[in-house]
């Protein structure tokens, strides 16, 4: 057993982020909308020591596998991640998240003059640019604390 | 013109500029030759927020085509005010008119407005957005007084907030222009301005003083500060001073300085300027009507 799988522990079904940047870990629970209240085992490793990344965070939750959207997001806040799908205690499926070109109803434009604000039948819409993301109705430009923009 | 609407100065290419500066300047030549183009045709004007010149000058336009408006008249007085949404108010109008024009507070209105007619719209502001319609009469006085070859303007004012001055910024990146962006720290261009014009590897500079660069200007652009930018009056006062243009300040600039103003102006240009050389804010607000024909023309399939 390695030693973050000690920290860690297996889970049976459901999803593990790994390579999230150090830090990163409870923006990423925020974007799959998880804060323990739904009754899902949860295990959170915070600044492990890792090749890749010098210190990371891992994600483990149990019984829940993560939406595109989410990955798509999640792409923009831990653009190292990986994502292992769990199956009765095997990895099924791993793959890295890849940036979208654009993210869809997931994120809520900060300008509060936006149309996409109001009362409309729309739904936001960004571009994702290679440091950040733009409002495709009002050009805001996005770069900082992305998590704090994400529809509840 | 291969656009279904005109929402931004951004989706604007150099040879639609020029088709569309193009058939205004032919319009203005013989106006004669479009004057019941469209009879029959209706435009519809939809104003959530007043601009009665924009407003008159579309409207003029229409009819020195042969065409009509209808209005949806002052927001108070229309189901707006019962929480009607943007999208459904201009899905019921678009089956009354043959083309929509849209001004509204909220930024990216016009864009979201478009995706759900199909009769061709236009911005006629968005918040702080665009307005690309002012853009085009704003480059065809400029074509007509000091031409696009070399050019170098001076845009001074609020750049934060100002949306014509957004919109030119972007059209100006298809032409050989050098932009120079005058305006208090408080007020400079937003970032996503500032961005498209790196990406389009325009060349521009940013300062907070004119005399840094009026001796060079072709052209220089001057829009209003509005005081309620600012936190206190003090402050607006002694910011709003130092970018007011009068005959004095006029000494440094070329003799051949075409000076324009999107109007209204409160005091930004002294009225002594009104009467020298350099004054072309009111042939630019004459030039919204051949221009808004031509644009209307082209967006209503004018050849066809
Ligand atoms: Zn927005």
């Amino acid at each position: 057993m390695s030693d973050h799988e000690l920290r860690v522990s297996k889970i049976r079904n459901g999803t593990v982020i790994d390579h999230i940047a150090g830090g990163q870990a409870l923006n990423v629970l925020a974007i799959v909308g998880i804060d323990g209240s739904g009754g899902d085992a949860v295990s959170v490793g915070m600044n492990v020591p890792s090749d890749r990344l010098g210190q990371k965070d891992i994600v483990k939750v149990e019984g829940r596998e993560l939406s595109q959207d989410e990955v798509d997001v999640l792409s923009l806040i831990a653009p190292a991640a990986t994502i292992n799908i769990v199956r009765d205690f095997d990895v099924v499926e791993k793959h890295r998240v890849e940036r979208p070109d654009q993210v869809v109803g997931v994120l809520e434009c900060p300008n509060r003059h936006c149309i996409t604000t109001e009362d409309e039948p729309v739904q936001s819409r960004f571009e994702v640019l290679e440091d950040g993301v733009r409002c495709e109705f009002c050009d805001t430009i996005v770069r900082e604390d992305l998590a704090e923009l994400i529809v509840d | 013109m291969r656009q279904d609407h005109i929402i931004s100065a951004k989706q604007l290419s150099r040879g639609d500029i020029e088709e569309v500066l193009d058939r205004a300047a032919d319009i203005a030549e013989d106006p004669g030759a479009y004057a019941d183009r469209y009879e029959g045709t209706l435009l519809g004007l939809l104003f959530f927020e007043p601009s009665t010149r924009t407003k008159m000058s579309f409207s003029a336009a229409m009819k020195r085509l042969g065409g009509d408006v209808v209005d949806m008249g002052t927001v108070e007085s229309s189901s707006v005010k019962k929480g009607e949404s943007l999208a459904d108010t201009v899905r019921v109008v678009e089956g009354y008119a043959d083309a929509l024009v849209l001004r509204h507070p909220s930024e990216g209105s016009a864009k979201m407005a478009g995706e759900f007619v199909d009769v061709p719209l236009i911005n006629a502001g968005d918040g702080a957005g665009q307005h690309p319609t002012q853009t085009l009469l704003d480059l065809y006085t400029i074509r007509e007084n000091a031409g696009f070859e070399d050019l170098s303007i001076g845009i001074m004012g609020d750049l934060k907030y100002g949306r014509t001055v957004h919109s030119l910024a972007h059209a100006l990146t298809n032409f050989d222009a050098r932009q120079h962006f005058v305006s208090p720290e408080s007020l400079r261009l937003p970032r996503s301005v500032r961005y498209d014009l790196h990406e389009a590897g325009a060349e521009v500079r940013e300062h907070t003083d004119l005399d840094e660069v009026l001796p060079e200007l072709d052209v220089l652009y001057v829009t209003r500060i509005q005081q309620e930018r600012f936190p206190d009056e003090d402050e607006y006062r002694e910011v709003a001073g130092e970018y007011q243009i009068g005959e004095d300040t006029l000494a440094a600039a070329r003799d051949d300085l075409t000076i324009m103003h999107p109007l209204p102006r409160v005091d930004e240009i002294a009225h002594g300027v009104d009467d020298t050389d350099h004054a072309t804010y009111f042939q630019q607000a004459h030039n919204g009507v051949p221009v808004r024909m031509a644009i209307l023309d082209l967006l209503l399939g004018g050849d066809r």
